[in-house]
């Protein structure tokens, strides 16, 4: 993005004008404001970036340039102009037709976009077809041109694949081909990466940005990943509670945001956990020795050995499906190793966890990645965090009470206002909250947290960061931290384990990792993370070649 | 922590205290204000049926099984609905019916929801081989059909009303185990589950506890239904002569009784069988409401 905005201070090319839009939404049977008077400019071949945490309005501003809501929302007011067309006025007909020819919409999850039962190629020519744009034959032509300028692998015959056969990273790619298959002069990115590895983000990343400028098509892009928004966008506008709070051109917004929000924003990656000296303790509380496990026949995990020590936190990253969750669950016993074995403060554990006592079963907890599914929507705070109470510690209803207050107090939640909702009165951050003072109301010495954060914005996520450090230093507990994302590595550990299809390519302490030389895996990682500065993605596609 | 000026937290907490949650009572009587019209009427009828059953002995002058009058008297000012083939008031045998068919049949659905919904759910948290088992018993049971196979075990065990209700429980509870196991083959997967196995709890704290209230919805439709097809069955084996047996009055044996009435352009055997009707109607329509709300879908969506 060397030429920043061109089109900008062109005032005929506008493409895209919102005024004063206001939307309501549906909620608890009244209608509440959720877009609360954003004005928006989009001109010709410029693209610009949506930012802001979840519940900020960035999805339904975008899916509005379509001139849509979704249902339980209605437009209240304002003014939305494409091209000297009204949307809002517009007949759905009309509507209809601009939309997949002038207005293309790219989802972020391209599998649940895709219909499964036809191929990919059939999925891109229905709209020219439809549309009586082209016929079948050019349809097919133009696609495999596209799939070939996606960069995907075989573009004559990968169409022809269904849904299914081909990996998240290029569905993604073939959604962004079917979004072009008209040639839109508006293309809608709702958040196209949030579901991809790191190492296939970029993938997706480059050919995208490469299309856009190719076909000099006019793009939002709507994402909570700043690093992500800089790389893309030529101008950015965060968003907050459905109203704007700043904007400004790409490179200006990143070297000098004005609002405090902004700065938040921005900071956010900068959260470290302070070095601790190393562990004094010669015993580990846990420590897992050449494991390999299987499922059915299939070895998924080689030889898998590592420590965890008291007041310690060891990072597990690599990609999905390089067996970080299947040790969690060798350590936690669902699932029992096919050889080797784990053991606690120098006892050899049950490989399964139906022959551990309550006592070994309380030591070692577990946080989940998707706070939503890891706590029972029927029970309340107060029953979630208080049966392990009960049924570890043996303590009686008012000890139960008064203990579970003090738990939520440690995770920073109001006792009194939180003790007696249920899940879904809470925000995702709430929710892993509730789930981490769970797993603290054991009172165990491990915690096993899986991907904890990967489902949070990135501000909520950076305080659940600092509550697990905060809570560490505190109980001087041993963390065993999965993920996939280096930021999170570098703000939390102390000792890193990389692991790529079932086996440990590198590990070490902090420093080691993240200082050179680095095996050629983790330096694929570590250079795959998007950074703040713009011109990250092009020097690393110069260093790199073109990606396949 | 290097310096604790997290913005996060103001983040997390400027969202405003919920309002205070109305209480249960006021929430079900304004769902129930706001529920369309066949609701409305479903519980209507509902209720009128539980009155008349409570009620049965106070609203009629004559006893439940007392011969009045003639056989196959009209309508008239003395017996409204006229009297059956032994002479006794048709209205009264009515209203008692509704207590002897309504009450077996409610309690019959409950013991199958008892077997089934536990068994079901149990099948879905064991898996493996005790899922196996359980399984294709019910196949077994179930490709039997239900009536014929309910004939054959009251020949058997002979026709009083614990065997028949334990009976039509029995075979009634392949379809709720069916539903169970299915429902809750969906929720076994969860996190929260199998956070609590590894919490090391025991199979009746999942059961109850973590499984049960998230299946509850689709439970408590399947047992509207449930309670209608076993009501019809009741029904079907009295008119066969070998579900609830005289002189208690029952819908379905009233109907066989008067049925020669109909040959005379007599509209009086119809009646018990138009209670049915109506109660299965009702119940339905409450069911259909339910389902809608707690499937979260809305009109016009």
């Amino acid at each position: 993005m060397a030429n920043n905005t061109p089109a900008a201070n062109d005032e005929n090319d506008v493409l895209l004008e919102m005024r004063n839009l206001r939307i309501d939404g549906m909620r608890d049977d009244q209608w509440h404001e959720i877009v609360k008077g954003i004005d928006l400019t989009l001109h010709r071949g410029e693209v610009l970036g949506l930012i802001g945490e979840s519940g900020a309005g960035k999805s339904t501003l975008g899916i509005a340039a379509m001139g849509y809501v979704k249902p339980g929302c209605r437009f209240s007011g304002g003014s939305i102009t494409f091209d000297g067309i009204d949307m809002l006025t517009a007949s759905e007909d009309k509507k209809q037709a601009l939309r997949g020819m002038r207005i293309a919409y790219v989802a972020q999850s391209a599998a649940a976009s895709f219909n499964p039962a036809h191929k990919l190629i059939d999925q891109f020519a229905e709209i020219p077809v439809q549309h009586h744009k082209s016929n079948k034959a050019d349809a097919y032509a133009d696609a495999k041109d596209l799939y070939g300028k996606l960069m995907l692998p075989d573009p004559e015959h990968i169409g022809f694949r269904y849904p299914h056969q081909v990996s998240g990273g290029q569905l993604q790619r073939a959604m962004t081909a079917m979004g072009m298959s008209c040639r839109p002069d508006l293309i809608i990115f709702d958040e196209p990466t949030t579901a991809l590895d790191v190492t296939t983000q970029v993938e997706v990343l480059v050919t995208m940005k490469d299309i856009v400028e190719k076909f000099n098509t006019a793009a939002i892009y709507i994402t909570h990943d700043l690093a992500v928004v800089a790389q893309m966008a030529d101008r950015i506008m965060v968003l907050r509670h459905g109203e704007l709070v700043e904007e400004a051109p790409t490179r200006i917004m990143l070297t000098n945001p004005k609002q405090d929000y902004t700065k938040s924003l921005w900071a956010v990656r900068s959260f470290r956990k302070t070095p601790t000296p190393p562990s004094t303790d010669i015993t580990p509380i846990i420590s897992v020795q050449h494991v390999t496990a299987a499922y059915g026949m299939l070895d998924i995990l080689h030889d898998i050995s590592f420590d965890l020590h008291r007041g310690k936190t060891v990072s597990v990253v690599g990609e999905s499906g390089s067996g970080k969750s299947t040790t969690a669950r060798v350590i936690t016993g669902l699932l029992p190793p096919r050889l080797g074995q784990v053991l606690f403060q120098g006892k050899a554990l049950p490989p399964d966890y139906r022959n551990r006592s309550k006592d070994q079963l309380r030591q070692v907890q577990m946080i989940y990645q998707m706070a939503d599914t890891a706590i029972n929507p029927r029970q309340r705070i107060r029953d979630i965090i208080g049966r392990p109470l009960a049924f570890y510690l043996g303590l009686d209803s008012k000890q139960v009470e008064a203990r579970t207050r003090e738990l939520l107090d440690m995770i920073e939640l109001n006792p009194n206002q939180f003790i007696d909702r249920f899940p879904s009165e809470l925000s995702g951050g709430q929710k892993q909250r509730v789930c981490i003072a769970r797993a603290l109301a054991a009172e165990p010495t491990c915690i096993i947290c899986d991907e904890v954060t990967s489902a949070l914005d990135q501000l909520v996520a950076e305080g659940i960061l600092r509550l697990l450090d905060r809570l560490q230093r505190e109980l001087n507990l041993a963390y065993m931290f999965i993920t996939h994302d280096l930021a999170t590595v570098e703000a939390i550990s102390d000792e890193v384990v990389v692991m790529f299809k079932g086996k440990i390519v590198e590990q070490g302490t902090k420093h080691d990792i993240f200082s050179p030389p680095y095996p050629e895996y983790t330096e694929k990682l570590l250079s795959s993370v998007p950074q703040m500065d713009p011109n990250w993605m092009k020097n690393l596609v110069a260093q790199r070649g073109p990606i396949r | 922590m290097t310096t604790n000026s997290s913005p996060k937290l103001q983040v997390e907490f400027t969202e405003p205290p919920l309002p205070a949650r109305p209480g249960k009572f006021k929430v079900a009587m304004r769902e129930l204000w706001r529920s369309p019209f066949s609701a409305k009427l479903g519980i209507l009828i509902v209720l009128a049926y539980i009155f008349v059953a409570i009620f049965a002995p106070w609203l009629t002058p004559y006893g439940e099984s007392e011969i009045v009058g003639g056989p196959f008297e009209l309508w008239g000012e003395k017996y409204p609905l006229g009297t059956d083939n032994l002479g006794r008031d048709m209205l009264t045998r009515l209203l008692y019916g509704a207590r002897n068919t309504i009450g077996i049949a409610l309690i019959t659905t409950l013991l199958a929801f008892f077997i089934g919904g536990i068994t079901g759910i149990l099948a879905a948290i064991l898996g493996g081989w005790a899922d196996q088992i359980m399984s294709r018993i019910v196949d077994v049971l179930m490709a039997i059909p239900s009536l014929i196979f309910s004939l054959l075990l009251l020949t058997i065990f002979g026709t009083s009303i614990p065997v028949l209700i334990i009976i039509i429980a029995v075979l009634d509870s392949t379809r709720v185990f069916r539903l169970a196991r299915a429902v809750s083959l969906n929720v076994v997967v969860m996190d929260y589950v199998e956070a609590a196995r590894l919490r090391g709890e025991g199979l009746g704290w999942i059961t109850l506890r973590e499984v049960l209230p998230n299946i509850m919805p689709p439970l408590v439709a399947e047992f509207g239904l449930r309670f209608c097809f076993v009501f019809l069955t009741i029904a079907g084996l009295s008119f066969l002569g070998l579900g609830i047996q005289p002189p208690t009055a029952d819908w379905g044996s009233m109907v066989r009784d008067n049925a020669t009435l109909i040959s005379y352009g007599d509209i009086t055997p119809l009646l018990p069988a138009g209670a049915i009707a109506l109660l299965t109607v009702g119940v339905n329509f409450i069911v259909d409401w339910f389902l809608q709300k707690t499937s979260g879908l809305k009109d016009g969506q």
